[in-house]
C-alpha cells in the first residue's frame, strides 16, 4: 500500500529547530563580525554549516516521503501554495528595491537639484541619472573627483539576457519531457537549465570585478552605486539559490524520481527559475537600459 | 535502500495516527501539532507582555514626575523603542498567531495546520528573533533607542545593538511570513467540505485577510532594513543626500509597512470580536457579509494611506490632501463594524460573562482610537498633534483596550475549551472593571497633554505637564499590577480553576455559532481526522 487518502501529518520535526538554531548563530556571528569581533566568522561558518545540514536532512526527508506515496492530491496542493505565496514574498522583497530606484530616480535626486536647496546646498549639482550625489562637491565621497563610468546595456548585460532567457527556455522544454515520460530529455533540459544558470553567475562576477577595479564603480558610488549593486546583487544571490535548486532537482530526475503526473519539486524549481528571470527583465529595462 | 524502508515507515505511521501528545519536555521542541504551537505561542507572547509591560512601566515611572528621577534619557529612549517592538512583534502579533493555530483547525473543521513542520519552524523563528532583539538590552552603546520606526540617519548612530536588531527584524519576518502561508494554505485547502468561504467564522475570515496584508508587507519591512544596514557597514547612500539618496525614501518604504501592519493587529480583533459578541448576545452576528467585505476594505485601503505618517516631512501639496481623504475613506468600513457589532446586541438576550465585558469595552474604547485616527488624518490639524502624546493616546487607544482587550477576552473565552476547566469569574470581573478604569485614567489624559503641546518619547518635560502625567502613571500601575490577575486566572484554569466541570459546549448555545464547541472539553489532541458533515450556519 503506497496511498494516503488521509492528510499526511507527521507527528514530530527535528529539522525546523535544528534550520532555526543554525539561522541564528549565522545571524549573530554575521552581526558580531559587523561590529569586529573577531568570533564573528568562525559562528558564521559554523551556523551557515548547520543551516545547510538541516536544508539537505529537510529536503531529503520531505522527497523521500513523497516517493513513498505519503502525500495526496490535497497535502500536493497545500506545497504549491506554499511556494505560491512565498513567492509573492519575494516580488514583494525585491519591489522595495525597484520602488527605491524610481523614488531617487524621479523625486528625490531632481529635489537635490531644485531651487532654494540646490542653490544654498551644493551648487552645480546636476540631476542626471546615474548619479553619486553631490558629495564630490563638497569634498567627499567616494573619490575626490566623484568619476566612475556607468554600466552599459548592451555588453555583459546583454548576454546575461539571452542566457537568462534561454535557460528559461530549456527549463520549460524538460518540463515538456518530464510530461511526456521523456527521461533523456528530462535531463539534457535540466542540464542546460543549470549550466546557463551558472554561466550567468560567472559573468555577473566578471562584471562586478570590472567595475570595481577599471569602472570605478562601487557599492559607494552614490545611489547609483547603490541601487545597481543592491538590485543585481540580491538578484544574483536568487540565481544561484535557483540553480542549486534545480541541481538537487537534476540529481533526483537521474535517480528516477518524478512522475508526469506528480512532480511538485520540479515545478516549484520551475516557478521560482521563470520568477528569477521576469526579475531580471525588469533589471535590464530598469537598470542597465533606462 | 529507501524502496525496503517504506513499507515499513509507512504502517508506523498508520499505526501511530490515534497517538496523543509525546512524554517530556522535547514534546515541545519538535512537536508539529497545532494546539501544541498555538500554546507555544500564547504562553510566549504572555511572557513578552510582561517584558513589554515592565519596560513600560519604568516610563511611566520616571515620566511620574517633571525631572530626571530614575533612568538617564538615552536607557529612556531604549525603552520606548523596545516596548514598542516587544509589544508589537512579541506579544501581540504572537498572541493572535497562537489563537489562529489553536482555533483556525478547530473551525473550520480541519485535522491540523496545511503545513506542520513549518508551523514549528515559525515558531522558534519568532522566539531567535526575540533573542536577538532582547540580546540588544546588554550591548555597548545599549538598545536600538531611534524608536521603533527606526528612522534614520538616527538609527544608524545605535551602537553594537545595530545589526542585532536588523538581523532580528529578519527573523521575525521570516517567522510571520513562513506563519501566514500556513495560514492561508490551511483556510483555503483544509476546510471541511461543508464549510463554504462565506460559512467561515468571522475570526478566520479576518485572519485570512491578515495574512495576506502579512506575506505582502514584512518582506518590505526586512528590505528597509537591510537598506539601514548597508548604508551603514557597506557604504551605500540609500538615506544619505550626500551620496544622492534620501532620508524620507526610508519613511516611505517604512510605513508601506508600517500602515498594513497596525492592520495586522487590529484585523484579527475584529475578528475575536465579532466570535464573542454574537454568542453573548444570543444571536447571529448582524451582516455577516458585510463584515466580510468591510475587512477586505480596510486591508485595501491600508496599502494606500501610508504617507499620513509623514504629513510634516515636506511631501507636496497634492500628496498632503491625497493621503488625507484616502486615510478619511477607512472610517467606512470601521463605521459599518462598529455598526454591526452594536446591531448584533440589539434586542439580544444578553449576558455578561468576562469575555463579553472586554469586547463591549472593546466595541466602545476602539470607537474612541478610531475617531482620534479620523481627527489626526486631517493634514493641517495633524500640524499639530504630530508627534506629541496626542498620537500616543490615539495609538494606545486602539492597541490596548482593542487588541489587548480582545485577546484578554479570546483567553477567558476559550481558556474551558483549551483545558477543560472554568476560570474564576469573580476575579475574571474584577480583572475587567480594574483594567477597563485604570486603562482610560492612563491614556485618557495624554489626549490633553498632546492637545498641549507635549511632545512623544521625552524622558523630561516642562511643569506644566506634570499633573496629567501623574494621573496617566498612576492609572499605568494600577494598569499593569491589574494584569497580573490574568497571569493568575490563566495559571489557576490550566491547574483546574474552579473545579466545574465545563460541557462542550461552554457557553450557552456556542455550538451554533461555531463548529469548536461541538468538540469534548478539553479538545482532544487530535481532532477532525475525518471532516464533520454539516457547519453552523449564520443563520440559526
Amino acid at each position: 500500500m503506497s496511498t494516503h487518502n488521509a492528510y499526511y501529518i507527521p507527528h514530530k520535526a527535528t529539522w525546523p529547530i535544528i534550520g532555526t538554531v543554525g539561522l541564528f548563530i549565522m545571524l549573530a556571528g554575521f552581526a558580531n563580525f559587523l561590529n569586529g569581533s573577531s568570533i564573528g566568522p568562525g559562528m558564521m561558518i559554523l551556523g551557515l554549516l548547520v543551516f545547510i545540514f538541516m536544508l539537505a536532512g529537510w529536503f531529503t526527508l520531505q522527497s523521500l516521503e513523497s516517493e513513498y506515496g505519503m502525500y495526496n492530491t490535497q497535502v500536493g496542493i497545500s506545497y504549491r501554495m506554499g511556494m505560491m505565496w512565498f513567492i509573492f514574498s519575494e516580488v514583494m522583497f525585491f519591489s522595495v528595491f525597484f520602488g527605491a530606484l524610481w523614488y531617487t530616480r524621479n523625486l528625490s535626486v531632481p529635489w537635490l537639484a531644485e531651487g532654494v536647496t540646490g542653490e544654498m546646498l551644493h551648487k552645480g549639482f546636476e540631476a542626471v541619472w546615474p548619479t553619486n550625489g553631490p558629495a564630490h562637491l563638497l569634498g567627499g565621497k567616494p573619490t575626490p573627483d566623484g568619476e566612475f563610468e556607468p554600466m552599459g546595456a548592451w555588453g555583459l548585460a546583454f548576454l546575461n539576457t539571452l542566457i537568462l532567457l534561454s535557460s528559461g527556455v530549456t527549463c520549460t522544454w524538460a518540463h515538456h519531457g518530464l510530461l511526456a515520460g521523456k527521461r533523456q530529455q528530462l535531463i539534457q533540459g535540466l542540464i542546460a537549465t543549470v549550466v546557463l544558470g551558472f554561466l550567468f553567475v560567472g559573468f555577473q562576477a566578471y562584471e562586478y570585478h570590472e567595475a570595481y577595479t577599471e569602472m570605478g564603480l562601487t557599492l559607494g558610488t552614490g545611489i547609483y552605486g547603490s541601487t545597481f549593486f543592491m538590485l543585481t546583487g540580491f538578484h544574483g544571490f536568487h540565481v544561484c539559490v535557483g540553480a542549486i535548486i534545480l541541481s538537487t532537482v537534476l540529481f533526483r530526475s537521474w535517480r528516477g524520481h518524478f512522475k508526469p503526473e506528480n512532480h511538485f519539486a520540479f515545478e516549484a524549481a520551475a516557478w521560482y527559475w521563470h520568477f528569477v528571470d521576469v526579475v531580471w527583465l525588469g533589471l535590464f529595462v530598469f537598470v542597465y537600459l533606462l | 535502500m529507501s524502496a525496503v524502508i517504506a513499507p515499513h515507515d509507512h504502517e508506523h505511521d498508520d499505526h501511530h495516527d490515534d497517538h496523543g501528545p509525546m512524554k517530556g519536555w522535547i514534546r515541545w521542541i519538535i512537536t508539529t501539532n497545532h494546539k501544541d504551537i498555538g500554546t507555544l505561542y500564547l504562553l510566549f507572547a504572555l511572557a513578552m507582555f510582561f517584558v513589554g509591560g515592565a519596560m513600560a512601566m519604568v516610563i511611566r515611572a520616571e515620566l511620574f514626575e517633571p525631572g530626571l528621577q530614575f533612568v538617564n534619557p538615552q536607557f529612556f529612549n531604549s525603552m520606548t523603542t523596545m516596548h514598542a517592538l516587544v509589544m508589537v512583534f512579541g506579544a501581540v502579533m504572537p498572541a493572535f498567531v497562537g489563537l489562529a493555530n489553536w482555533q483556525i483547525p478547530m473551525m473550520i473543521g480541519a485535522p491540523d495546520m496545511a503545513l506542520p513542520r513549518m508551523n514549528n519552524m515559525s515558531f522558534w523563528m519568532l522566539v531567535a528573533g526575540v533573542l536577538l532583539l532582547a540580546s540588544t538590552l546588554f550591548m555597548e552603546g545599549g538598545a536600538p533607542a531611534a524608536g521603533w520606526t527606526l528612522y534614520p540617519p538616527l538609527v544608524l548612530q545605535t551602537g553594537a545593538a545595530l545589526p542585532f536588531a536588523i538581523f532580528s527584524v529578519h527573523l521575525l519576518g521570516i517567522s510571520s511570513i513562513m506563519g501566514a502561508i500556513n495560514i492561508i494554505a490551511t483556510i483555503f485547502n483544509m476546510r471541511a467540505p461543508a464549510m463554504t468561504l462565506m460559512k467561515m467564522p468571522l475570526f478566520v475570515w479576518t485572519w485570512l485577510i491578515t495574512a495576506f496584508l502579512l506575506i505582502a508587507i514584512m518582506p518590505v519591512f526586512a528590505g528597509a532594513v537591510t537598506m539601514l544596514l548597508t548604508d551603514r557597514f557597506f557604504d551605500t547612500s540609500f538615506f544619505d543626500a550626500a551620496g544622492g539618496g534620501d532620508p524620507v525614501l526610508y519613511q516611505h518604504i517604512f510605513w508601506f509597512f508600517g500602515h498594513p501592519e497596525v492592520y495586522v493587529m487590529i484585523l484579527p480583533t475584529f475578528g475575536v470580536a465579532s466570535t464573542i459578541i454574537p454568542v453573548f448576545a444570543r444571536k447571529p452576528l448582524f451582516g455577516y457579509s458585510s463584515m466580510v467585505y468591510a475587512t477586505a476594505s480596510i486591508a485595501f485601503l491600508s496599502f494606500i494611506v501610508w504617507a499620513h505618517h509623514m504629513f510634516l516631512v515636506g511631501m507636496p501639496m497634492a500628496g498632503e490632501l491625497y493621503f488625507m481623504y484616502a486615510t478619511m475613506l477607512i472610517a467606512i468600513p470601521t463605521g459599518v463594524k462598529v455598526f454591526n457589532w452594536t446591531a448584533t446586541m440589539w434586542k439580544g438576550a444578553m449576558t455578561f460573562e468576562t469575555p463579553m465585558l472586554f469586547s463591549i469595552a472593546f466595541v466602545v474604547l476602539f470607537t474612541m482610537g478610531g475617531f482620534t485616527g479620523l481627527m489626526m488624518a486631517v493634514a493641517p490639524a495633524d500640524f499639530q498633534y504630530h508627534d506629541t502624546y496626542f498620537i500616543v493616546a490615539h495609538f494606545h487607544y486602539t492597541l490596548v483596550p482593542a487588541s489587548v482587550f480582545i485577546l484578554m477576552a479570546a483567553g477567558y473565552f476559550w481558556l474551558p475549551k483549551w483545558t477543560g476547566h472554568m476560570y474564576n469569574e469573580k476575579i475574571g470581573k474584577l480583572h475587567f472593571w480594574l483594567s477597563a478604569i485604570s486603562v482610560n485614567i492612563l491614556f485618557f489624559p495624554q489626549h490633553f497633554l498632546g492637545l498641549a503641546g507635549m511632545p512623544r518619547r521625552i524622558p523630561d518635560y516642562a511643569v506644566q505637564f506634570a499633573d496629567w502625567n501623574m494621573v496617566s502613571s498612576i492609572g499605568g500601575f494600577i494598569f499593569g499590577l491589574s494584569q497580573l490577575l490574568f497571569l493568575y486566572i490563566v495559571i489557576d484554569t490550566i491547574r483546574g480553576g474552579t473545579g466545574e466541570k465545563v460541557t462542550d459546549e461552554v457557553w450557552e448555545d456556542a455550538h451554533k455559532h461555531s463548529l469548536e464547541w461541538t468538540l469534548p472539553s478539553p479538545a482532544p489532541y487530535h481532532t477532525f481526522t475525518t471532516p464533520p458533515e454539516t457547519v453552523p450556519s449564520e443563520h440559526f
